[in-house]
């Protein structure tokens, strides 16, 4: 009898701390198995960050380390220009790739760093409790934006990926969302041709995932997953953006 | 190595000194009084099949060297006051990792944007964890810039020992002027560049996955860290204090300086030992762990004896001093800062007054 379905390798056997209904837990499980696809367990070392993205590393079976709140892209860059044989890649939330290491996102990206960014975009910040992140959506209602996010006091929901892709040095750059299995298996495409750019040596990489959070968005998991079909898709469309 | 005489100036020495002692990876930023050592770095590391980054920013630039240090690559960074002060959380993590690195500090005047005028003020910053947490960073204070280039080596090795950070804490005098240095004295073998830490992340082949982390939110796994780390700093500080001493064996006066400020000190205790005055010196070389047996054992022995502390700020270094003597002889202070240097006339005339 052949075995045609097993647990990805590049995924520990332990439960995850993740709240009922998040995202994250699939967006780890679809780059440990794109790991697993492209044999590259043995090479890849992950970048985790503060944020609720930073215990990845309990569960990804594979080298990985720490890196302070913003910095998981320079901290990729020095691992990346020593070991330029390894496949090193970051794991981020939107707090972290957007608010306060969106310097060092633009310069890794500007430098054309060969690595590849998986972008956690939930439009809230998880660990910290449900506060506004750079991505909330207008209207959205967050701990710190109690009437709902206003611009005129807090601007507009900031697209990362669209200001990433006008830099030259950059190679790819997709959205993708997780509210259907078509979506998923989307997401997973997008995710191995951003490591696969990596093998190949091109370039800048970015995937940047719509992720539910229904704990801070007071959503049931199946309302949190409609809200990101119906509404957030309206502000971040889906697709190839470079 | 054959031996040679060049005449550079302390921040080249700097840079020259971590290449040779098998730094891989350097990452800057600019700020005076240290570019000379950045763009030394730019020229020299490329040619030496080394990396270079010129980075966004002083925290990129710390970061960078964490990565490159998890990977398992000797690696370093400087930058002058105000941009160590952006990387003490860099640095934080750096301990809480357990990682070697080498962080050069070029001080300039503070606070603030300062001046960048040579100054002593970081002292504090550096020894007493700059960043969050309780760590420690050894700290070494070159006085020259034979010793500019030879600690660089010794800062390498003794963050790699320990698995710590290492700072150089230098200043823009020291870093500015030019001084013969002599190569090809080292007796240290050389380090093996692309030798891999078994700790290090470079790929899980044929074995089990590294992770590099600080975070540890179970009940009592941190406080067990830093139980490590405590039992670490205390064998650091039994093992790894070095000082230079001057005329100690009658001296009734005894002077502490480091880095610039010992120069100029030194050439006060010559001058007044000529004149017979019975005058010594102590001169820190590792600022943490602090010398400070040499003290307890100077005070124990001579009843009687006076301190001077003369620092290029306004008595950061004289802490330490009064907390290895714990009230057992008196201590005296004289410092300048902002750009300000006890000059030797100043000294002289507090020697006299004591």
């Amino acid at each position: 009898m052949q075995k045609i379905f097993s647990p990805p390798k590049s995924l520990r056997n332990i439960i995850t701390h993740y709240c009922p209904g998040c995202g994250h837990g699939i967006t780890q499980r679809l780059i440990a198995e794109v790991i697993d696809e492209l044999k590259i367990r043995e090479k890849v070392i992950g970048v985790c960050p503060v944020g609720c993205a930073v215990v990845a590393y309990d569960y990804w079976d594979f080298d990985c380390t720490e890196a302070a709140h913003g910095r998981a892209l320079a901290v990729a860059t020095g691992i990346k220009r020593v070991r330029p044989k390894n496949i090193v890649f970051t794991y981020q939330g939107d707090g972290d790739l957007a608010a306060i290491g969106t310097n060092e996102t633009i310069h890794a990206a500007n430098r054309g760093e060969k690595l590849t960014a998986i972008f956690i975009n939930n439009a809230v910040y998880g660990m910290t409790g449900g506060q506004m992140a750079p991505t909330t959506l207008l209207g959205q209602k967050t701990i710190t934006t109690p009437q709902g996010r206003k611009k005129e006091k807090e601007g507009y929901p900031l697209k990362i990926s669209e200001m990433l892709a006008i830099l030259p040095a950059v190679k790819y750059i997709a959205r993708v969302a997780l509210f259907s299995p078509q979506e998923v298996l989307k997401a997973k495409q997008a995710i191995k041709v951003a490591f696969e750019n990596q093998i190949n040596n091109l370039g800048f990489s970015l995937v940047e995932v719509l992720s539910p959070c229904p704990t801070y968005w007071k959503l049931s998991p199946k309302a949190a997953m409609d809200w990101i079909k119906d509404v957030m898709i309206k502000e971040f469309p889906l697709g190839r953006i470079k | 190595m054959v031996n040679k005489k060049i005449l550079i100036t302390g921040n080249e020495a700097i840079g020259k000194g971590a290449i040779d002692a098998g730094c891989f990876f350097y990452a800057g930023y600019p700020i005076t009084p240290q570019n000379e050592l950045t763009s030394y770095m730019a020229e020299s590391m490329p040619k030496a099949k080394r990396i270079f980054i010129q980075a966004e920013s002083e925290i990129s630039a710390i970061n960078m060297v964490f990565g490159a240090s998890a990977a398992g690559m000797r690696a370093m960074t400087s930058s002058s006051s105000p941009g160590i002060s952006l990387k003490q959380e860099g640095i934080s993590y750096l301990a809480g990792a357990e990682l070697p690195a080498v962080i050069v500090n070029v001080m300039r005047g503070g606070p603030g944007l300062g001046n960048i005028a040579a100054a002593q003020s970081d002292y504090f910053q550096a020894t007493r964890a700059g960043g969050h947490g309780d760590y420690h960073c050894i700290v070494l204070a070159p006085f020259s810039i034979q010793e500019s280039y030879d600690f660089m080596k010794l800062a390498f090795d003794l963050a790699d020992k320990y698995r710590n950070p290492v700072l150089i804490l230098s200043d823009g005098m020291l870093g500015q002027m030019m001084e013969p240095l002599f190569l090809g004295r080292s007796r240290h073998t050389p380090y093996a560049i692309h030798h891999t830490p078994k700790w290090a992340i470079s790929g899980c082949l044929r074995r089990k996955p590294n992770v590099i982390r600080s975070l540890y939110l179970k009940e009592g796994v941190l406080e067990k860290l830093n139980l490590k780390l405590q039992e670490k700093y205390k064998k650091i500080k039994e093992k790894e204090a070095r000082y230079e001493i001057l005329y100690l064996e009658d001296a009734k006066i005894i002077l502490v300086a480091y880095g610039t400020m010992a120069r100029i000190v030194k050439s006060v205790v010559k001058k007044l030992r000529q004149k017979g005055k019975k005058i010594g010196l102590i001169r820190p070389i590792t600022l943490w762990p602090f010398p400070e047996k040499i003290f307890q054992y100077l005070s124990l022995k001579h009843k009687g004896l006076k301190f001077l502390v003369v620092e290029m700020s306004y008595g950061q270094m004289l802490e330490d001093v009064k907390l290895a003597l714990n009230g057992k002889a008196k201590v005296e202070f004289l410092g300048r800062a902002g750009g300000g240097i006890p000059t030797e006339e100043e000294i002289i005339k507090r020697v006299i007054a004591l």
